[in-house]
């Protein structure tokens, strides 16, 4: 079986975020780069389904060229090859010219049957591209999964909802997004580190993928920020210690705060 | 003056709260129209006419919810198409930015997720939106196709308005990609009474400080109290203690409660992103220094197990209950 995961490379969820004033796009000179959380667990669930099933995982990328730093990260924890979408050109693009990008991108590789992603990156946090990408392949979709079994052609998966799952088949080709419940990624080894230096990773621009770069990037992108500004700082309010009365007290002094704002 | 479509939410014509929000937004922008797929209309109309729904779209055929989001995006698409809609919104629930996702690669539309405000100017729909943890505000437009906005529950009052929620009935002919995900089941495992975590009014969320699965009757005890949703956090979910459906922050829920109670939670950056825009915050933690003290409202340093049993208590006798 044949596995593309599509990672990204974000800043790490501990630096303070900030938009840049020049073209309101993230500054990712500000923050320090890694990969996306969620699509560790896509990789470990694809190097899983690899060690049952057999076939390749290919890694694929969209991101500028220090996401090479992302690309090895996820070469090291296992996989075969990597596909790497990098251009100036992609700089600003929105949810729907990435999903065109790595529609286009999957469609290079040979034989796919599957396709794993995080379910949501942890900067843009909007959890739309893996319903984009299995729109525009014309594949199952089997997204928000915590669990995947796959038998045969069959692909089945229980997806996460507001109170319990929902469970939810299709057959290969299918798009499969992950949620951090499903597994425990592993750490690359050092033998993982070495070898993946010598993994081939296929660079390539938006035109060697048919794309007009006029259609990704922030001119191409269908949505605009008008404005931006940092909400204001919340007031700090007020913070009660234990007296030495206790916690009745300190309760007391809750319950008349919710009544004042009117909870109780 | 141009429709604006909204995808109702709701579980057999029971309408959440959010479908009131979408319908209050949506007038602000043209003529609310409710798009309402499945069973249960008739139980529905009253609430959709009380917030001013002119028509709605019932589309009842069992085949759309067989099937994963996209069979949903594929009837949108096509009532796009068909009234023109001057903008379709949806709740930024995991299927409703699903489905907005579809239809905008369908419909060849921008889509904008989690908005906390809408306005529309000289035909221009603007979405306000709060990213990065609430740390910054964002305003942006839709520059191309219809704009598909999802709207963050919790972030306008409904208003009552009066709507005729005259039935038009749709149906749309599911092409072999909408039919691709089949959904063969449906488990609950959450049977407990309470308000759903993105929609309530108020939260009450346990962390770390906890300390077992057991201890969690004592958040629930104060949820019920207060008549709120129960939160984890992530780390509380992560050693099995609760539901992961549960999860506040980033990776789970991002809720805007009026108030949200964060007991035992130290406050990290991945947790402040998922409540942040709370409107009034409490904690109650033994450590001083934790980060959440910076986001309250009001804040109790002490032992979380004395202090919520004993808010239990005076919120249930100033309520009045047993």
């Amino acid at each position: 079986m044949n596995i593309v995961v599509c990672v990204k490379q974000v800043p790490d969820t501990w630096s303070e975020k900030r938009l840049d004033p020049e073209d309101s796009t993230l500054d990712r000179e500000a923050t320090d780069p890694v990969m996306n959380e969620m699509d560790e667990y896509a990789v470990e669930e694809a190097l899983r389904l690899q060690e049952t099933h057999g076939g390749e995982v290919t890694i694929l990328c969209m991101g500028p060229d220090s996401a090479t730093q992302t690309v090895r990260k996820a070469l090291s924890m296992g996989g075969d090859r990597a596909v790497h979408v990098v251009d100036d050109a992609l700089h600003g693009s929105d949810a729907v010219a990435t999903s065109l990008v790595l529609a286009r991108a999957i469609e290079t590789i040979d034989a796919v049957d599957l396709v794993l992603l995080g379910s949501e990156s942890s900067d843009a946090r909007m959890s739309v591209v893996p319903a984009m990408l299995a729109e525009r392949l014309g594949r199952a979709q089997l997204t928000f999964a915590k669990e995947v079994t796959v038998d045969g052609p069959t692909v089945t998966i229980k997806r996460l909802t507001d109170d319990g799952y929902q469970v939810v088949e299709g057959t290969t080709p299918a798009v499969v997004s992950v949620v951090e419940k499903i597994n425990e990624p592993r750490y690359p080894s050092f033998k993982g580190i070495m070898s993946a230096k010598k993994k081939p990773v296929q660079t390539y621009a938006v035109a060697d993928l048919g794309i007009d770069p006029g259609e990704v990037g922030l001119s191409g992108a269908w949505t605009s920020v008008e404005s931006f500004e940092l909400a204001p700082p919340r007031e700090s309010g007020r913070v009660v210690t234990d007296d030495g009365n206790g916690a009745d007290r300190l309760a007391e002094k809750l319950v008349e705060f919710l009544a004042s704002k009117k909870f109780v | 003056m141009a429709e604006v479509l909204i995808l109702v939410e709701h579980a057999d014509g029971e309408v959440k709260k959010v479908t009131g929000e979408l319908l209050t937004l949506a007038a602000r922008v043209g003529e609310p129209s409710a798009v309402f797929v499945g069973d249960g209309f008739d139980t529905a109309r009253a609430t959709l006419a009380a917030h001013g729904a002119v028509k709605v779209y019932v589309a009842d055929d069992p085949e759309l919810s067989a099937y994963l989001v996209a069979p949903v995006a594929e009837l949108l698409s096509a009532l796009v198409t068909e009234v023109s809609p001057a903008a379709v919104l949806l709740a930024s629930s995991a299927a409703g930015k699903e489905i907005a996702a579809r239809l905008a690669v369908k419909s060849g539309s921008g889509v904008l997720t989690d908005a906390t405000d809408l306005s529309a100017d000289s035909g221009t729909v603007t979405a306000e939106q709060q990213v990065f943890g609430g740390s910054t505000v964002v305003r942006s437009a839709v520059t191309r196709g219809t704009p598909v906005v999802t709207v963050r529950p919790n972030s306008v009052a409904a208003v009552q308005a009066t709507g005729a929620a005259e039935r038009v009935e749709v149906s749309v002919e599911l092409t072999a990609t909408a039919t691709a995900a089949r959904i063969t089941d449906r488990v609950v495992e959450d049977r407990a009474e309470r308000p759903e975590l993105s929609e309530a009014a108020i939260v009450v969320s346990g962390g770390r400080g906890v300390g077992s699965g057991e201890n969690f009757t004592v958040i629930e005890a104060l949820a019920d109290a207060l008549g709120a949703a129960v939160g984890a956090s992530r780390a509380a979910t992560d050693a099995g203690w609760y539901p992961h459906q549960h999860q506040v922050g980033q990776t789970g829920k991002t809720v805007s409660p009026q108030l949200y109670v964060a007991a035992g939670i130290s406050g990290a950056i991945q947790h402040r992103a998922g409540m942040q825009t709370s409107k009034t915050i409490v904690a109650i933690n033994k450590d001083p220094d934790a980060p959440i003290f910076e986001l309250v409202d009001f804040g109790v340093v002490g032992d979380l197990h004395q202090v919520v049993p004993a808010l239990t208590e005076k919120v249930r006798a100033r309520k009045g209950g047993p």
